[in-house]
């Protein structure tokens, strides 16, 4: 039988380690062939903002290209895809109000639109549910 | 199934959102059905305070319509059911002991929190 775990997330993009953390558990997760339930709230809508655009960094001497910085957005795809490899589920929501708040609906692929109502009904399906609150 | 909702950060985002982010989380999934206690630790034991009322923003021409109302907000939680606990030595720590606090909250303890943690099948920390 497969194992849903659920993850919340509130941190906003390149704010906190906690959300690389809690990105590393959903890969382990996901690797040990659980399904991955999150529910992104407040900030952490943000991070799948299919804007999000990588820059040159004059500081290091490295061009865009070289310089390969990380987004959160290509993160949460390469989970999405890691999931879809290994059969199993990921099931990103991201909290609508919070989006509408913030302005990033433009979200990237896989990526849907929900409620706290979501988050709760996820956690009830879920083995065990882990949020990382911002502190 | 129960979940306690164990709250510590305070006043976080509060002027922004109108409310506390977790606090309105908590309402919205009550709504949604679920069944939740609080348990408000550190500086979030401040919000059993009752009576408590953040001015309005006001910045240039923008007036603020609906400070929050941290206070009002728990209190309605306690009304629909949902029990409000604050740990003992973190009243005491900010001299809220005898302040007005919320009628229907329970000071637990921190030696009793094992106890409290068993009530609930589920414990979430933000």
């Amino acid at each position: 039988m497969t194992i849903a775990l659920t993850f919340a997330l509130m941190d906003a993009p390149f704010e906190n380690s906690r959300t690389v953390t809690m990105f590393r558990v959903i890969e382990a997760a996901l690797e040990a062939g659980h399904d991955v339930n999150v529910f992104a709230y407040e900030g952490a809508v943000a991070l799948p903002f299919a804007k999000q655009a990588p820059h040159a960094n004059a500081v290091h001497g490295r061009d865009a290209a070289t310089e390969n910085h990380p987004l959160p957005r290509a993160w949460i795809e390469s989970l999405l895809a890691l999931a879809a490899a290994r059969g199993r589920r990921l099931d990103w929501v991201n909290c609508g109000l919070c989006v509408d708040e913030r302005g990033v609906a433009e979200a990237i692929a896989g990526v849907r639109r929900g409620t706290p109502a979501d988050f709760w009904k996820m956690s009830l399906e879920s083995r065990n549910t882990l949020t990382a609150g911002t502190r | 199934m129960k979940t306690l909702q164990v709250l510590e950060t305070a006043y976080r985002a509060t002027v922004e959102e109108q409310d506390d982010t977790i606090v309105w989380l908590t309402h919205a999934m009550q709504g949604a059905g679920g069944e939740f206690g609080l348990l408000l630790t550190g500086n979030a034991v401040c919000y059993a305070v009752q009576g408590q009322r953040a001015p309005a923003l006001k910045l240039g021409a923008w007036t603020q319509s609906h400070a929050a109302d941290l206070g009002a907000d728990v209190a309605a939680l306690a009304a629909k059911g949902v029990p409000v606990h604050a740990i003992e030595e973190d009243l005491e720590e900010r001299g809220l002991l005898d302040a007005r606090l919320l009628e229907a909250l329970t000071i637990v303890p921190r030696a009793r929190l094992p106890q409290l943690f068993d009530e609930y099948p589920r414990i979430w920390k933000w």
